[in-house]
């Protein structure tokens, strides 16, 4: 699966070599594999080679227990679970494929990004996962997410033909490009939660007056557009993700447009590194680099008299290496005080909603002390800040539950970068 | 043991529901599965996987839903699938009922399960009168069965979360309300080579008439009422008030 961090290895000093045998030994394989048995495979590890036998779970193997990744691992924050323990655990028996604990990594690729042996939970935990669902052993609420994305295109189960609802009453003109029929600079994919979530809602129609003021030529698809399919895909629902990612490639080759730009970075990913592959390739941008390239037309002009955080989306930051289009947006807000939090950028905190954790608050609660959500709302409180802004739809709505669910309501207000841009413009907000 | 499953699409209430004098509007109307003959699916695949045997589906009419639906079923195990008949979807309980009768008359089937109600058919009748017109035993409201040697222990639950065990004489029909356990996920690409196993056959059987006797003269939306008591304050008050209505309205 794509991902940009980079490999800890210099491939340029690497010679490779199609076999290979010393003193006698072969060794040819990956070079980061174990060469031979050691003492621990003293144990039935039966289960362990079930995940490495698994097409994408190779690497599980390769691990050889340094717990880098443990200090890392967002879930281990909060619970007992990382890539370390996952290896342990199968190395005395654990099935991971009925396990609790293969529904609780969120794919937010810390773990990979600090891995000297490149143990890449991003291809195990959904190549685990895709033979869980293809066995039906899927936890209820995510298999009802499942049911209801397959049946109207979106995780909420809402009505596919209300999609563009959010638009009506807006007194700026977000047109549907089948309406406009012709080719328009910007096809903005809106995603789900800014079209049937009432905050995303809120932040859609600011990004949306944003557009306008900036004169930008933009269009949305409405009913047409599908969900982005990418968190199904790192649930494991591989089908589900074709089905949808083919749907989707369908709908958008019929339109002209020069940008696809995203709300949501997990589609974002999807477009980037997972549509080529079927016959979708765009041009594609995620609108916080799109608003950042063009500051200085976004006339800047009234105070945002607030202390603002920044939460670093994993699918955007870390996943796609885009940390400096939020900041910039933020230090141009007049009047505002940027800080950070003491894990941001390539060690952002995951907010716990990556890789169907979205849909899993009940496991979650199960296996967790807290919500990863809960325990970046309590970083953000302790910098200071009076707002945290976002950049990512799922985390409108994950941030304000865990702003009341910590008690600090009133202390914290969560904010989507285009609302606090548009209240910066001068444009109205809800 | 051979089991035959009736499947029902009921209106999905998701999509704006719009009336159309008699009936709903179902020119622009959603169809989902009846979540009950969900639950007698997955009854129906339980037994087959601990008795052996077959599972044949069975649904009425031939919108993509019912196609979708039926292909599910193979995807979740169903050896074959029937899709009965055109727009049968808006047919009354009588009609459906003899619609399935017909295409059952075809097999020799050990059992036959459906939901107990549908959405759209909340007085359950379509069980009990497949049942009749096969001159088969039935028990309504099961919510549970385990396979014995010729006959089946059917688990019937009656008011207040009693419920009580019939040994049933099979063939026989049941109208399951809910399975022993959850209806099972089945992943899409299953559900994608189901669409390709060339297992779903339709049958052309005679467009049922509405043959209760009944009819509807006139369906309404209900009536948005007024007096609802919204409870202000915090918790201690708000709980002293939910107190305060309920020991008026005599609950002691």
């Amino acid at each position: 699966m794509g991902t940009e961090i980079s490999p800890k290895v210099d491939p340029s000093q690497v010679r490779e070599h199609e076999t290979y045998e010393l003193d006698g030994v072969d060794i040819s394989g990956h070079w980061n594999r174990m060469f031979e048995q050691r003492v621990i495979f003293d144990y039935d590890v039966s289960q362990l080679e079930k995940v490495m036998d698994t097409p994408g779970g190779e690497s599980m193997g390769w691990c050889y227990q340094c717990s880098q990744c443990i200090a890392v691992c967002p879930v281990d924050h909060v619970g007992d679970y990382g890539p370390r323990k996952i290896y342990r655990k199968l190395q005395v028996g654990m099935d991971f494929f009925t396990s609790d604990d293969l529904w609780l990594c969120t794919t937010c690729a810390n773990c990979l990004r600090v891995c000297p042996k490149e143990v890449n939970m991003l291809d195990i935990v959904p190549a685990v996962r895709k033979q869980a669902v293809l066995e039906g052993t899927v936890p209820a609420e995510l298999q009802d997410v499942f049911e209801k994305t397959a049946r109207y295109g979106n995780p909420l189960g809402k009505n596919a033909k209300r999609r563009h609802a959010w638009t009506k009453g807006l007194e700026v003109e977000v047109p549907l490009i089948a309406d406009l029929d012709r080719k328009v600079d910007v096809l903005w994919w809106v995603s789900d939660y800014p079209s049937y979530h009432p905050r995303g809602m809120e932040a859609s129609r600011s990004l949306a007056r944003v557009l306008t003021k900036l004169g930008v030529d933009f269009a949305i698809l409405g009913a047409e557009e599908r969900h982005d399919g990418d968190s199904m895909l790192r649930a494991g629902e591989e089908g589900l993700f074709e089905m949808l990612a083919d749907q989707n490639i369908e709908t958008l080759n019929k339109y002209e447009f020069d940008v696809l730009l995203t709300t949501d970075p997990h589609a974002y990913n999807a477009f980037l590194h997972e549509y080529p592959e079927r016959g979708g390739t765009y041009n594609t941008m995620h609108y916080a680099r799109f608003l950042a390239d063009r500051i200085a037309d976004l006339d800047l002009s009234e105070d945002v008299l607030s202390t603002v955080t920044f939460h670093d989306p994993c699918y955007l930051g870390r996943q796609n290496g885009e940390y400096d289009a939020p900041r910039d947006l933020i230090e141009a807000l007049p009047g505002a005080n940027f800080v950070e939090m003491w894990r941001n950028k390539q060690n952002g905190y995951c907010c716990g909603g990556g890789g169907g954790g979205m849909w899993l608050d009940g496991l979650a609660a199960e296996n967790q002390s807290m919500r990863l959500s809960e325990k970046r709302v309590l970083e953000a409180v302790e910098t200071g800040a009076d707002t945290l802004c976002v950049v990512c739809p799922y985390e409108v709505s994950r941030f304000e539950d865990a702003v009341k669910s910590t008690n600090n309501d009133g202390a914290l207000a969560v904010r989507d970068i285009s609302e606090l841009l548009a209240e910066a413009m001068g444009l109205s907000t809800e | 043991m051979n089991i035959a499953v009736l499947l029902r699409a009921v209106p999905d209430p998701v999509e704006e529901l719009e009336l159309d004098g008699e009936d709903l509007d179902r020119d622009f109307l959603g169809y989902v599965l009846n979540e009950f003959d969900d639950h007698a699916l997955e009854e129906g695949l339980l037994l087959k996987e601990e008795t052996g045997g077959t599972l044949t589906a069975f649904a009425l009419g031939n919108a993509d839903e019912v196609e979708q639906m039926l292909h599910t079923a193979i995807a979740k195990g169903a050896d074959g699938a029937k899709m009965l008949g055109e727009e049968l979807e808006a047919v009354d309980a009588h009609a459906q009922a003899a619609t399935f009768v017909e295409a059952l008359s075809e097999g020799a089937f050990d059992l036959v399960l459906s939901g107990v109600q549908a959405s759209d058919e909340v007085d359950g009748q379509v069980a009990m009168l497949v049942a009749a017109g096969l001159g088969l035993p039935h028990v309504s409201v099961v919510v549970g069965t385990e396979a014995g040697d010729g006959s089946l222990k059917v688990t019937k639950e009656y008011w207040a979360g009693i419920t009580a065990d019939y040994s049933v004489q099979l063939p026989a029909v049941l109208g399951v309300q809910t399975a022993r356990e959850a209806p099972r996920y089945v992943a899409v690409a299953r559900i994608r080579q189901a669409q390709d196993s060339g297992a779903l056959e339709e049958v052309d059987v005679d467009q049922p008439e509405n043959s209760s006797g009944v009819r509807i003269t006139e369906m309404r939306i209900p009536e948005v009422g007024e007096g609802a008591d919204m409870i202000d304050g915090d918790e201690e008050a708000a709980a002293e008030r939910v107190l305060e209505i309920l020991q008026a309205a005599g609950v002691r």
